[in-house]
Formats: structure tokens, sequence, C-alpha cells
């Protein structure tokens, strides 16, 4: 799983208000190399929630992004290297992702969190 | 042969890791899956920037819809409930991210984040009841409001379904009318029974005209087909002996009647020329 795809997911539980976003457990993070679309990192910006990227790349042991950014920011080539690179490189393996609020974990197994809610969480 | 597989199983247990096998190198299917995926890319009318987009694919399975998605250019993130479907996608390491999770139990993605949708063959599992919690209006309104809310605004949403009856088709697209889309159901080679394809047409907050189904000829506009296309019940009652006669009449007009059927069916027909109908000569 990407950290693309950590900043969309939230907690679904039933009478959980915010559960955005889910905290990373990583037990191991692999890379892989992915081309690079400036178009589509600029597009994706606008979208991210970057508190809670910036987290989530913590989690995963990559510390090279900036606290705050905004879209000036995307003129420069080395700010776009390390966007792209924890946005589309950067996958957890194996962890897991805790809801915020009630402290569940989705297990994260050969790289597919596993969203699925028991019958007394819908 | 015949039977759904939405009637045999729950999708998690029905996929297990035998069928999913069997799912993905079955060549026939992966050709049928992937022209409907196409299809389906082409109603969500992404624009053209060059500008790769998000979409969400709904029951991605072993990602066989996915790889249709990469070779167009955008990015992907699949969701299906299936485990052994997954691991399939693992082994074809497909590009999109994939996630575990039920479209019944609300999708838990944050809002607007997507430009698109689409699901193949996937939301009439959503019509049944697999566990004794389960409530289908429930569990598809659950489906649509969450989806609504992850998609941007005038982004569009395209399901190939397979309804088995009007009563189907209604307790698909209503909830999803409630949910706040417009949209409708286009069906394409509305008369063949083999080529036939539905797809749930959904828009996000604007009004757009449905698109023009496929296989379909000028002569047969949608808008009275409905009662234009009563059968004549009363034509089958005629005398025998009028009928018999009838029926060794096979000439020129009876051909070509035949040739436009199967034309509107989508079939590949040869042209009509001046040997059509025409008998051979008697070499004896």
């Amino acid at each position: 799983m990407r950290l693309l795809t950590h900043n969309m997911l939230s907690s679904n539980i039933k009478g959980v208000v915010n559960g955005f976003p889910l905290r990373i457990e990583a037990e191991k993070v692999v890379e892989k190399n992915v081309e690079m679309n400036g178009d589509f990192l600029k597009k994706m910006f606008e979208k991210i929630e970057w508190k809670a990227f910036v987290e989530a790349s913590r989690g995963m042991g990559y510390t090279e992004l900036p606290e705050e950014a905004d879209s000036s920011m995307l003129d420069s080539n080395e700010f776009l290297n390390r966007f792209h690179h924890a946005l589309l490189e950067l996958h957890l393996e194996e962890g897991a992702l805790v809801c915020p609020e009630t402290g569940r974990r989705f297990p994260v197994k050969k790289g597919i969190p596993n969203m699925l809610l028991h019958e007394d969480e819908v | 042969m015949g039977s759904r597989p939405e009637a045999v199983a729950p999708p998690e247990i029905f996929y297990d890791d035998d069928t999913a096998r069997k799912y993905t190198s079955n060549s026939r299917n992966i050709q049928i899956q992937t022209s409907m995926t196409e299809r389906a890319l082409e109603l969500l009318n992404l624009p053209k920037d060059g500008v790769p987009k998000l979409l969400l694919d709904i029951g991605c399975g072993s990602g066989l819809s996915g790889e249709v998605i990469t070779e167009s250019g955008h990015h992907w993130v699949g969701l299906d409930i299936a485990p052994s479907m997954l691991d399939i996608a693992l082994d074809r390491e497909v590009e999109g991210d994939l996630l575990l999770g039920d479209m019944g139990q609300g999708l838990g993605l944050r809002f607007g984040m997507f430009d698109g949708a689409i699901g193949i063959s996937t939301i009439q599992w959503l019509c049944n009841a697999d566990k004794s919690f389960h409530n289908p209006h429930l569990r598809l309104k659950a489906f649509f409001t969450s989806l609504y809310k992850c998609l941007t605004n005038g982004a569009r949403a395209v399901f190939q379904v397979y309804p088995e009856n009007d009563d189907q088709r209604e307790l698909l697209s209503s909830p999803a009318m409630k949910a706040g889309f417009s949209g409708g159901i286009v069906v394409d080679y509305k008369d063949s029974p083999k080529k036939r394809k539905e797809y749930l047409f959904l828009v996000c907050g604007q009004e757009v005209p449905l698109p023009l189904p496929e296989g379909r000829t000028e002569d047969n506009d949608d808008s009275g087909s409905e009662t234009n296309k009563t059968v004549h019940v009363l034509d089958r009652r005629r005398p025998w002996k009028i009928q018999k006669n009838n029926k060794s009449e096979k000439g020129r007009e009876w051909i070509k009647r035949k040739k436009e059927q199967m034309r509107r069916r989508g079939d590949d027909v040869p042209p009509d020329t001046k040997y059509t109908g025409r008998k051979r000569k008697n070499h004896f």
C-alpha cells in the first residue's frame, strides 16, 4: 500500500466521527521505482492532507519531507522528487493501520490492508 | 453453465484459490473483462488532458480491469472482498494499490479524492443477503452514499451489471439516485442475447444526458422502442395451412430480413449484393 492510498483511507467503524488519519505501524517497508509525472503530483498535492502525509512518511521511516508545504514549493525539482518518492514509491508491506479513535487495528499483509469490519462495527 | 455466481455462494467463498486461478487464466473471460472495462472507461469520459487520473476499481478481483486502467495511463486503487483474487492480483504485479474490504460496509475513503469509479460485474453481489445481519437495501445505500462522497464533483461512476430482472435494476439504481447521483442504465447490443451488456451510469452532482449505447442502428430509436416492440400474438394463430405455405418461401426478402435482424444484434453479416438469395445453377 502506498501513502497515496493511506492518505485517502479513514476508519469506517460505526460511531467513529474522525477516523482519519490512520496511524501506521510499519514492520516492513519496500520501495518500488515508479516513473515521475509532475502534472499528476501537482494535482494530487491539492488533495493530499499534508500533515497526515508527513506523519505517515515518518512512520514509514522517511524523514525528508518538510513540516509545512505550499503549492509554490512544487516548482522545486528537489521537493517534487521527495514528494514523488514518499507518495508513490514507498510501500507498506507488512504492519497495521490503527484507528485514531478506537484503537482498532487493521492488519496489512503482503501490502494489502484488511479493512473488513466485524458485524458489530457496521 | 447458466448459473449465476452470486446465487451459489458469497463472493469471498465463491472465489476460492481454485476458482480465482481459473477465472484469471481463462482467455475468453480475460477478453470479455477487458472489453467491458474498455467500454466502462469510454463511458467515464475522462478529460483527455494528458494528466493521469485517480480511479477507483470496485471489485477489482485479480486486477484484469486494473490492467486496462494502467494501460490507458491512469492510477487506480482497487477494492475486493475475496482474498484469493487479491493474491492473484499480487502475483500478476498489478500497478494499483489493493484493499481488502466489503463495499456493502461503506468505503471509508476521504471526500473528493477520486476522478471516477468503475466496477465490472460487481454490484449485483450487493443484492444478496449472504449473512443473517445483511440487508441489501442498507448495504446498497451505504455503498452509494460513501461512493458519492469520495468522488470529485462531476466525476462519473460506471458499473457493468447483469440484472436478473427489472426489480433488480430498480433495487440497484434507486439507492444510487437517493445518494445524489444522476444517470441511468445504458444497454449495449439490446437485441442480442449473447452480446447484451448493461452499464449503470452515474454522474456525481451534474445532469448529463445518457451516452448512446453500442450496437444500435438508426431506425431503432430508443424513445418508443418499448411500445413498438410488442409481440403480435394474433399473427401466430394463423390457420395451419397458410403457415405451412409461408414456411417454404424463404426467398430473397426473407434472407434480407434475417440478415437485418442479425445486424441489429451486432453480428458480423456479409453485405447485401445482387447475389444475395440467388439460386445456384443446375449443374446436372
